[in-house]
């Protein structure tokens, strides 16, 4: 369990982190999203002892990250953004270091080819650092932080330089992971955290903009009615009948995708769906519908709705009842 | 400790830093046992001893340049300080690896102490004593040097960095002589490192430079622990 209370960093004058509070439960998989910048990996530097908080406090499994920062670190297996690896050394020398750093009790040749095999690095296991691609230097780390089995796991960013096999593979060995482990892991990329996170702590700007189930969290999000929509036919006509849908509140014509096919972009009022609306209007008028989506929202549009939207109004203005709430859900 | 202390010895090897200290320092020493022992025909080591001082001066900042700028700049340090060890730990692993390949470099007036056996009597006892002397000196500079590397991440401002350090600590007699004012000059001398290790060429062996050697050893370290416990607290 890791309880953070008013936890605050400044960098000489720039506030990067901004009296954050929340708790993560045991087995729970937290994620951090936040645009770069945001104060993540500050805040999870904070909590494996790397950098200091300027005020607040941090517990992990009931000890104080700096009253007792050896009993604390022990309790942690932490990637950073950046995977900590001596790059003149082989995969298998460097994990063998990191056993004998974190003092690892558990059988060695064993336990290390489990986590090999675990992050898919056993074919590389006598291969130089530095020789490896992006993506096994990233499992190389998430090996690192994986060795003596530590019960909290804390993951900067971990899918970076991934390929997308790669990041289906890393995303089920975490929820596995997540099992029987207390896990945080961070993320500028909205659906990841979605596949993964049962809660989602979004940071803008240092401070927590929203604390709440994945569940809660991506419904809210998807109540936006925004479509894309790629319709062959006259563009004026096309734009002219569908501003004529009820519940629409505006609609763009985008570039020509194709000839005599424009894209549209259009959102809906509130609780309406639109999506039988331009259908019908598009087979009254004989046009063709080529494509129908809705509109993935950019983490832009996501801060923009919780941080203005109602539904998080109450819970900004008091942090600590946000933190309650999230926990019980 | 140990695993610190272990990897920070195969890293020396690997990037082909030992492979540099330890030639340059047998090349060095080499020449100077020749120039002074061998052309002059006796068996008295002191003179190699006392020129010792100077290269190990310049060879230091080598041995110490990317104790900690090197971990600083590749991102390493972060596992360090993440895992369950003492700073103490961190700090005293990579001070005694350095420590280690200092002593195989300096070991080697051991041999030149065998050449000259062939040849005739060798007073073990002073070639003893000096070797206690240049690994005390080596051991204080080395402390030194790795403080100055956990100041920057940059190898070459570590090794200029170090190097100055280590001047000023061999400096300090020459502005201990300008100092008119009795009181300041005598405790600038005994703060000396050269005149503490001219008296061991000497065949002076003083247990308080002993002292004196291993405290300040022990002071830089402790700074060294110091400026990561900073980090950790500001």
């Amino acid at each position: 369990m890791i309880e953070v209370k008013n936890l605050t960093k400044y960098y000489g004058d720039k506030l990067a982190v901004n009296d954050i509070s929340f708790t993560v439960n045991d087995g729970e998989i937290l994620g951090f999203l936040g645009s770069n910048g945001a104060g993540k990996s500050t805040t999870m530097n904070m909590i494996t002892g790397y950098i200091s908080s300027t005020s607040g406090s941090i517990l992990v499994n009931g000890i104080d990250v700096l009253d007792e920062p050896i009993k604390a670190k022990a309790q942690i297996g932490y990637l950073p953004e950046l995977p900590p690896l001596y790059m003149d050394m082989t995969v298998k020398s460097y994990l063998n270091f990191m056993y004998d750093l974190k003092k690892c009790k558990l059988p060695r040749k064993t336990h290390l080819s489990s986590i090999c095999d675990l992050c898919k690095i056993t074919d590389v296991k006598n291969r130089v650092i530095k020789h490896l691609s992006k993506g096994y230097k990233q499992r190389v780390g998430l090996a690192q932080a994986l060795i003596g089995n530590p019960p909290v796991l804390i993951l900067d960013e971990p899918t970076v330089g991934l390929d997308p096999n790669q990041i289906i593979e890393i995303k089920n060995l975490i929820k596995n992971l997540g099992r029987n482990h207390t896990v945080i892991l961070s993320s500028h990329i909205l659906s990841e955290i979605q596949a993964v996170c049962d809660r989602i702590i979004i940071i803008d700007k240092g401070r927590v903009a929203a604390d709440d189930t994945t569940f809660n969290l991506s419904k809210k999000i998807s109540d936006d009615h925004r479509l894309v929509v790629r319709i062959e036919g006259s563009k004026d006509e096309v734009m002219y009948e569908l501003r004529k849908i009820d519940g629409i509140k505006y609609v763009r014509a985008e570039i020509e995708r194709e000839p005599g096919v424009f894209e549209y972009e259009m959102e809906a009022m509130d609780g309406t769906d639109l999506r039988r609306e331009v259908n019908a209007v598009t087979q009254k008028n004989g046009w063709a519908i080529l494509l129908m989506q809705s509109k993935e929202l950019t983490l832009e549009d996501i801060f923009f709705k919780i941080t203005m939207g109602e539904v998080f109004s109450e819970k900004l203005s008091k942090p600590s009842e946000k933190k309650n709430n999230g926990g019980n859900e | 400790m140990g695993a610190i202390f272990r990897r920070e010895i195969s890293s020396f090897f690997t990037s082909s830093i030992a492979y540099v200290f330890l030639a340059v320092f047998y090349a060095l020493s080499g020449y100077f046992f020749y120039g002074t022992t061998i052309y002059n025909g006796i068996t008295d080591m002191s003179g190699m001893f006392s020129n010792m001082f100077m290269v190990i001066v310049i060879l230091i900042p080598i041995l110490t340049m990317k104790s900690f700028s090197e971990e600083k700049k590749q991102k390493t340090e972060q596992g360090l300080l993440t895992a369950p060890v003492s700073l103490g730990g961190i700090v005293l692993g990579k001070y005694f690896a350095t420590v280690v390949m200092y002593i195989m470099g300096i070991s080697i007036v051991f041999v030149y102490g065998l050449i000259l056996s062939c040849f005739g009597e060798v007073q073990w006892n002073s070639v003893f004593a000096n070797y206690i002397a240049l690994l005390l000196l080596g051991s204080a500079f080395i402390a030194a040097g790795i403080l100055v590397s956990s100041l920057t991440e940059n190898q070459v401002v570590s090794a200029v960095g170090s190097f100055i350090v280590i001047m000023l600590l061999y400096l300090i007699d020459a502005a201990a002589s300008f100092i008119n004012i009795d009181f300041i000059s005598n405790i600038l001398r005994s703060l000396s490192f050269y005149t503490r290790y001219y008296e061991f060429t000497c065949g002076l062996f003083n247990l308080s430079s002993v002292i004196f050697y291993i405290s300040a050893a022990v002071i830089f370290n402790f700074l060294t622990i110091r400026i990561f416990e900073k980090r950790r607290w500001s």
